[in-house]
């Protein structure tokens, strides 16, 4: 058992290496509109990650995620536009303020369930865009356009390809964040939550507390992707912030299998690439991407690369048999 | 919250239940309870059906709030405290119908129970800290210790759902001895179990004990309630009608009649 699993484990690390060639490689041979697709991809992959943490990890039910976009993607655009911030001042207020609204939306929704928490949560990312198609400040129907690019010293990152490279290397920190996060104290009490609120509770973990933190660690993230967004479009106006853009958040995460890392990633890559390879089509292209997603959930409920749970245990060190010692509870370490 | 000197928490009761009422709508289930768990003792709470022993037990563990009256534990009450804070307290539990993390790994169940006694926070866990990486190889180590504690060791990178019915009580008990507790609080932990199974328990209760933890159990199979416990008490409607030794209380005619009185009803 113990090499069966030391195989997997080289499995991914050696498809996780892959990738990672292969995106870093992609600019030297492909055209330039398949780097404006990887792209996307790239920020989907931030997003999943982030919806993931709500919808994988600690099992609510999200149908508003869009709102954590749009708060990220304004932040960004209106510190740069109208304040003539730098780019990389602008994404930690971003992520400031989206974790603020994670709080927000997370305080109402804690002692609700499943469909309630949808109808909530899709409230709120209705009541973000339609706010922000509203209100003056944040451009009305028009939103805000003539974002500049983001620059580092005097170099400025406007080609399709410099774009990509800033688009990976955000995917990147988000992907380390979510799997740090997976893989501590934190992602075990998500899980918990998930498969056992009440069996949770009775292993000492704070739900209401916890449950908050998912949805600000999901916040956050979703607001980095957003940030990214707006310097990658140039223009940020409410009309991507529609109720259909967090379905699409959530087909990533469920096509690919929730609360799996990798799923995410592949999901991203489906989600934003399969539209795109099907363009072939024309006039049946939404259709068959339709079809295509019923029978994916039909054959692979569980998504395309589902989470072997076994994350948050994958470096248990396997203890050999017949060690048992004597144990005195609180002898060691307790608070 | 642990510094108090142990002989002063180890003199006498480390539980006390004072005057408990619980009353849902016009049903009174808990009238008036009092009782004591001694320190280090089995300590069972037997009664036909319906007699308020599992109100009794979600009112230690705080998923029932008491109409009236106290639970005190080591001195200080935790009357309708929130159950993560009564873990952390040192009272840790088991349901009646075993309640796993039936999707993840029996080696993470554990770990989940280790939650009250670790403290790293966001930031550690985001920036992966070595403060946070040695907790979790403690953590690791210690899920390990309890899972060989109750034998389970070579099922540690199973689902937990994919266990034998008797395998996925021991590890409820191993996420709760993972706790840390003084007190643990089994809610009819051989329901369900064959006779094989029974005697593992039993033995394993037994054991629990000797690490000197206080063991509350509430049981309908008198066998093993016989076997293992120190002390009985019996309820019938939500009032305690006898307490004593298991053979005391066998011989005692109010509880051959609650029970038999149950077979009437029937």
């Amino acid at each position: 058992m113990t090499n069966a699993l030391h195989h997997a484990a080289r499995l991914r690390l050696g498809a996780a290496v892959a990738v990672g060639i292969a995106a870093l490689a992609l600019p030297l041979v492909a055209n330039a509109y398949v780097v404006d697709v990887a792209t996307l991809i790239c920020l989907y992959v931030m997003l999943g990650l982030g919806l993931n943490i709500v919808v994988g990890y600690a099992g609510l039910l999200d149908l508003g995620y869009a709102a954590f976009f749009a708060i990220g993607a304004y932040t960004t655009a209106i510190m740069m536009v109208r304040y003539h911030q730098p780019y990389w001042a602008t994404i930690p207020v971003a992520a400031l303020l989206t974790t603020a609204s994670g709080v927000v939306i997370g305080t109402p929704t804690l002692r609700l369930r499943s469909d309630y928490l949808a109808i909530v949560t899709l409230g709120f990312g209705e009541i973000v865009r339609i706010t922000a198609t509203n209100l003056d400040y944040t451009g009305g129907p028009d939103g805000v356009w003539g974002i500049p690019r983001p620059a580092i010293g005097t170099w400025v990152l406007s080609s399709g390809t410099s774009l990509y490279y800033l688009g990976l290397a955000m995917a990147a920190g988000v992907l380390v964040i979510a799997y740090n996060v997976a893989h501590s104290r934190l992602g075990r009490a998500w899980l918990a939550i998930r498969e056992d609120e009440v069996a949770a509770r009775a292993a000492g973990v704070n739900t209401v507390v916890f449950k908050l933190k998912a949805y600000m660690m999901g916040a956050l993230l979703g607001g980095i992707g957003g940030s990214f967004f707006a310097v990658k479009l140039t223009a940020v106006d409410p009309t991507s912030f529609t109720f259909v853009q967090s379905v699409n958040i959530l087909m990533v995460v469920v096509l690919g299998g929730m609360g799996s890392l990798p799923g995410v990633v592949l999901g991203a890559a489906v989600i934003v690439g399969l539209p795109e390879v099907l363009r072939a089509f024309q006039t049946v292209r939404v259709l068959a991407f339709g079809l295509g997603l019923i029978i994916m959930m039909l054959l692979r409920p569980q998504g395309l690369w589902p989470s072997s749970t076994g994350e948050v245990a994958r470096e248990t060190p396997v203890v050999p048999p017949g060690r048992r010692q004597p144990l005195g509870p609180r002898e060691e370490g307790v608070p | 919250m642990t510094g108090q000197p142990e002989a002063l928490a180890d003199a006498g009761a480390i539980l006390t239940v004072e005057r408990l009422t619980v009353r849902f709508g016009g049903l009174l289930a808990v009238s008036d309870l009092s009782f004591d768990a001694r320190t280090g003792e089995i300590l069972s709470i037997i009664g036909p059906n319906g007699a308020g022993k599992t109100t009794v037990f979600n009112c230690i563990t705080g998923f029932q709030r008491p109409t009236g009256g106290r639970v005190v534990f080591r001195g200080r009450s935790v009357t309708a405290l929130r159950p993560d804070l009564i873990v952390a307290r040192g009272i840790a539990r088991t349901f009646q119908l075993i309640r796993l993390f039936p999707g993840l790994e029996v080696i993470e169940n554990v770990m989940i129970g280790l939650h009250a006694r670790t403290r790293a926070g966001t930031v550690d866990a985001v920036l992966h800290t070595p403060a946070h990486r040695r907790e979790e190889a403690w953590v690791r180590e210690e899920a390990h210790r309890w899972l060989a504690f109750v034998g389970l060791e070579g099922r540690a990178r199973h689902l937990a759902r994919t266990l034998a019915y008797g395998d996925q009580r021991r590890v409820e008990v191993a996420r709760a001895m993972a706790a840390g507790p003084r007190l643990l609080v089994l809610d009819e932990p051989a329901s369900g179990m064959n006779p094989a199974e029974k005697d593992d328990l039993a033995r394993l209760v037994a054991e629990i004990r000797s690490l000197g933890v206080t063991v509350l159990l509430v049981e309908h199979d008198m066998g093993v309630v016989m076997g293992v416990s120190d002390r009985v008490i019996v309820l019938n409607y939500g009032t305690q009608i006898a307490e004593g030794a298991p053979e005391e209380v066998q011989r005692n005619p109010a509880v051959v009649e609650a029970y038999l009185g149950q077979e009437d009803d029937a």
